[in-house]
């Protein structure tokens, strides 16, 4: 039993991580040969920082992620507090279900209604070309926005509603007693949720590809449009570059996770008081 | 003395339902009062409408001779102790107590003193420092209180504070918050629903049942006058009987005529009489003036408490003197033990112990149901440990 657990966890360990090993490996590669490995070298690196159009490509992408990001977790947290604040059951349902609309909906028909909608709002206004930065920042925060919802919210309804309360009741205003009390207590979430609209406005393809225009390009795009040519090692340094950016996003999103930062507390007490007996 | 809160004609309601019904009371400067009554009698929603929480739909609310019902909480002199503490868990114990002070922009030497001041009265000296959550629940109470009085209010509210403790602190804490409020002479307002916490600590006890307020007096007052079948029964234990009071001092109960202390009824008026367990004397059958069948006998360490069948109705009564189940025996009753209420709408509903073996305690029962969760809980997380080590 336990070498057949042994043997199902190395599967898919392999399955998971093998395609970015290989992808890491062949970044390093000297030649443009996908099955011989001749020589280690940064020449496909060198290679991508010499090509501007793609470095234009990563700079869009991080522009729009940090904007959408920002944006996005500043309504979602925004709407966090509204949905907790309702009282009504009912009330409380249709919001739940407005906000996992974009989570569930297929990209591509958020893609294109978005895209639909920008066309039709630029006509009616008599624009000629509507797509463009903003209309994608639109987009980015639309879909970003439940997955901050989904993170800030639970925090609000753990967090003990008499907090708010007593922070009213030592001389705050509720807006005082929000920022000062209910915002570090939901900080985890907020913190999570900014991460992952990040990381998700960074990655995302259909949406983007449907509602940018005007000469402004993301990365994945610019990258599909490299790839209907034919695919240099330049793509995989570029790729391998993304994941370590992710991954190391990923490492700081779980440290900040409330549940790891009680635990390294309670910890680092265990230790102080081990120390001071 | 100066009134310092009063209530008028107040009445609040959640979804249509009457939670407080027209409540008139007067609260004291410098006084511990109690309010105390079973869950959802409306205790926590009177000290709610007096924080600020909530809005009266009706009535007045009077503080310092101003009405404050639209008056928002942070900008009255009063301050609360929360059931659950509602201690800010991102700040430490010093920065806590002294988050009201800095909200008041009060100069920082004056925070370092009054803080150190506070902290001292709760006896968390040399605990500034840690986190609130490595507290224990006692130390967090202490915290809170040091939090709520540090701004110098002229009213504390506390909401059932003492619910969360064990036993045995909550007896310590009892002691400390009345030694407290002595030192400090800030009016207390404590809700609760336990009567002996509200007995052993109150100038004044406020006893609600249903919205309404069924009597406001001293703890003696309550425990050897109570007003109704209610009160007589929610304060100890009562055996109450259907009687009729024949003339002033004359009452008769239990196909027995009996002197009493009481007056001021109209002749043959149908009361209610209550008679205390512990004012009951046990004495040969010919020589009582009722007598009755015991049914049980339970020890219960100071005294045994006994139950005895009287034609049908079921009396308890506690004694030091062993008797043993179906032993026939008289019971005596001394005129000053028996207390005569007017007839009240809880008349009947209270007082008889037939099935008293059945009735569970609601603290009791919360307690064993918590033990329970511990007990249930242990052996789940060391099935855990023991299947991540294999």
């Amino acid at each position: 039993m336990k070498t057949a657990s042994k043997i199902y966890t190395g599967l898919v360990m392999l399955f998971l991580f093998a395609p970015i090993a290989i992808l890491l490996v062949f970044s390093f590669n000297d030649s443009k040969s996908l099955s011989v490995f001749s020589e280690f070298s940064l020449h496909w690196y060198r290679e991508l920082f010499r090509d501007s159009e793609t470095l234009g490509a990563v700079r869009n992408t991080l522009v729009l992620a940090v904007c959408a990001a920002l944006l996005s977790t500043a309504m979602g947290t925004a709407a966090a507090v509204g949905i907790h604040k309702l009282k009504s059951r009912y009330m409380r349902a249709v919001m739940d279900t407005v906000t996992n609309i974009p989570m569930i909906n297929p990209d591509i028909i958020t893609g294109i209604s978005l895209m639909l909608m920008f066309v039709f709002v630029g006509r009616l206004f008599g624009a000629a070309t509507s797509l463009n930065f903003a209309t994608m920042l639109i987009a980015h925060i639309t879909f970003c926005l439940p997955y901050v919802i989904l993170q800030v919210l639970p925090k609000l309804q753990q967090m003990d509603k008499a907090l708010p309360e007593a922070a009213m009741d030592l001389g705050c205003t509720p807006m005082r007693a929000f920022l000062k009390v209910e915002v570090p207590e939901i900080m985890p979430g907020i913190v999570t949720g900014l991460i992952m609209a990040f990381t998700l406005s960074l990655d995302d393809f259909v949406i983007s590809y449907f509602t940018s225009g005007n000469g402004f390009q993301t990365l994945p795009i610019r990258i599909y449009n490299m790839t209907k040519k034919t695919v240099t090692p330049k793509m995989y340094a570029l790729a391998t570059i993304i994941f370590f950016v992710i991954l190391f996003l990923l490492l700081l999103s779980n440290l900040t996770d409330a549940d790891t930062v009680q635990a390294v507390r309670t910890a680092r007490e265990k230790k102080k008081a081990k120390n001071k007996a | 003395m100066k009134k310092i809160v009063e209530l008028k004609n107040v009445s609040k309601s959640f979804d249509g339902e009457l939670v407080l019904d027209h409540i008139n009371l007067d609260i004291y400067d410098n006084e511990f009062l109690t309010l105390l009554g079973p869950s959802g009698c409306g205790k926590t929603t009177t000290l709610r409408i007096i924080g600020g929480f909530e809005t009266a739909d009706e009535g007045e609310v009077i503080f310092m001779g101003e009405e404050i019902g639209d008056v928002p909480p942070h900008k009255r002199n009063v301050n609360t102790v929360f059931q659950r503490y509602a201690l800010f868990p991102h700040l430490n114990v010093f920065e806590n107590v002294a988050f009201p002070l800095r909200e008041k922009k009060v100069p920082k030497a004056e925070i370092e003193q009054r803080v150190g001041e506070m902290i001292k009265l709760v006896a968390l000296t040399g605990f500034e420092k840690r986190s609130v959550t490595s507290l224990s629940g006692g130390q967090q109470q202490r915290v809170a209180i040091a939090r709520a009085l540090v701004g110098r209010p002229k009213v504390l509210l506390l909401d059932e504070p003492l619910a969360a403790l064990d036993l045995k602190l909550r007896k310590d804490m009892q002691q400390e918050l009345k030694n407290i409020q002595k030192a400090t002479g800030i009016t207390f307002i404590f809700v609760t629903h336990d009567q002996e916490e509200a007995l052993s600590m109150s100038d004044t006890v406020v006893v609600m049942s249903e919205g309404r307020i069924q009597q406001i007096g001293t703890p003696i007052d309550i425990y050897n006058e109570p007003k109704n079948a209610f009160v007589a029964d929610f304060i100890g234990e009562s055996n109450i009987l259907d009687g009729v009071m024949l003339r002033d001092r004359k009452v008769s109960f239990s196909g027995h005529l009996f002197d009493c202390v009481d007056e001021g009824f109209a002749p043959r008026e149908p009361v209610d009489v209550v008679v205390r367990p512990e004012d009951v004397d046990i004495v040969a059958p010919e020589k009582g003036m009722l007598q009755g069948t015991v049914t049980s006998v339970t020890f219960l360490g100071v005294h045994y408490e006994i139950i005895v069948d009287i034609d049908g109705f079921k009396w308890m009564i506690q004694t030091t003197d062993f008797v043993d189940v179906d032993e026939h025996i008289g019971l005596y009753i001394e005129p000053d033990a028996i207390h005569i209420m007017k007839k009240s709408e809880y008349s009947g509903m209270f007082g008889d112990y037939s099935s008293y073996s059945m009735e569970l305690d609601e603290i009791g029962e919360l307690e064993q149901i918590e033990e329970l969760g511990e007990l249930t809980e242990e052996p789940v997380e060391e099935a855990k440990e023991a299947e991540s080590e294999a």
